[in-house]
């Protein structure tokens, strides 16, 4: 079966032609797995909040704060694709696969953005859109096009971009900032640098090849592994500071001590083993852990914050 | 006369594409409108009834 429209003028698609790509491909440039995490985090913060927000406009504020991390993916993609097809890790994302056209690309990052800050002002309030509106900025402009092929410092400065969730959750409740909710994007700020240079020492190649100035290579493995202790150092206690201040409860204070020892205890073993396969499988447990490490502390939070007695 | 302006004809593949990305974006625009039409009745809640007449 054949329509007429199925016949488009050439002039209108002379640089590019027909789009390429199919739904999937706009589901990619999500990162979904990113978008999970941000869900998860935002989640906390927001549960947390002391506010009474009817759950509907909750869950919208939420969907708001998932697609604006989404948008912020695929401003990355956009920008990115040149490194990224130079990576074995990044090559197949729709942009540097050439299943979509970079102004594809950049077209819907934009439009989700304005879309979730705009609608996130409508179902919350306008503390929370500007904070979601600079997360955006952050990751897209901060980081994606100064920071990451400036400064072997990107992820670390670029981290907080992946730690503001639970910020504007808790502002999507109560219109405000507060001491709990920095401190959740602290734990998040301090994780980001041992994560990101865990993945580094297993795939240090890809990163050299794309030219990006991650510390591996541009500091060495050594100095890597001392970044990763010194971090790790500082997180393992700042994880226990929500049970300190109070926010945290019995639960939580022992998962995070429990957790944080763990983490320190891979982190040791990552500054320890330096050579062959055994390095790289300290820097992989790591990153594998990591990922763990911040879901289990934040799921303690939402646990005890979720099942708690009232008056106890 | 002016010429006919050059076509391209989409392949099958193409076809197909274009038609899933269109689906997707009734049922996102669909989406929208339930979405926004719950949330104007979750702001206004029983704020409705007690305005002013």
């Amino acid at each position: 079966m054949s329509f007429a429209h199925d016949q488009i003028p050439l002039a209108a698609d002379a640089a590019t032609g027909p789009s390429r790509a199919e739904v999937r491909d706009f589901v990619t440039l999500l990162k979904p797995r990113v978008m999970s995490l941000v869900v998860f985090t935002a989640l906390v913060g927001m549960v947390l909040a002391p506010a009474d927000v009817h759950p509907v406009l909750a869950a919208i504020s939420l969907l708001c704060i998932a697609i604006g991390a989404g948008a912020s993916g695929a401003l990355n993609m956009w920008w990115d694709a040149d490194i990224d097809a130079k990576m074995t890790r990044t090559r197949g994302r729709p942009v540097p696969a050439g299943r979509m056209e970079p102004g594809e690309a950049l077209a819907f990052g934009m439009v989700l953005s304005c879309g979730s800050v705009l609608t996130l002002y409508l179902a919350a309030n306008w503390q929370a859109a500007a904070l979601l509106a600079f997360t955006i900025f952050f990751y897209a402009v901060i980081y994606t096009m100064w920071l990451k092929r400036w400064t072997a410092q990107n992820i670390v400065i670029g981290g907080a971009a992946g730690a503001f969730p639970p910020i504007v959750g808790w502002a999507a409740m109560t219109g405000s900032v507060s001491v709990e909710s920095i401190v959740l994007f602290l734990i998040i700020f301090f994780w980001t640098p041992p994560h990101f240079w865990a993945l580094a020492l297993v795939k240090p190649g890809d990163y050299e090849r794309a030219g990006v100035p991650m510390l591996p290579v541009v500091a060495g493995g050594d100095e890597t592994r001392r970044q990763i202790l010194i971090y790790s150092v500082l997180l393992a206690p700042l994880g226990v500071v929500p049970y300190v201040m109070g926010f945290g409860g019995l639960v939580y204070g022992v998962v995070s001590v429990a957790a944080g020892a763990l983490f320190l205890l891979l982190a040791m073993r990552v500054f320890r083993v330096r050579t062959g396969d055994a390095a790289v499988k300290a820097a992989r447990d790591l990153f594998a852990y990591s990922i763990l490490y911040l879901f289990v502390l934040f799921a303690a939070l939402l646990g005890e914050a979720v099942f708690a007695v009232p008056g106890v | 006369m002016a010429e006919e302006p050059k076509k391209v004809v989409l392949t099958e593949e193409q076809q197909r594409r274009r038609r899933t990305r269109n689906i997707a974006m009734a049922v996102i625009l669909g989406g929208l409108v339930v979405l926004f039409y719950i949330l104007t009745l979750f702001k206004l809640g029983g704020n409705v009834a007690n305005r002013p007449m």
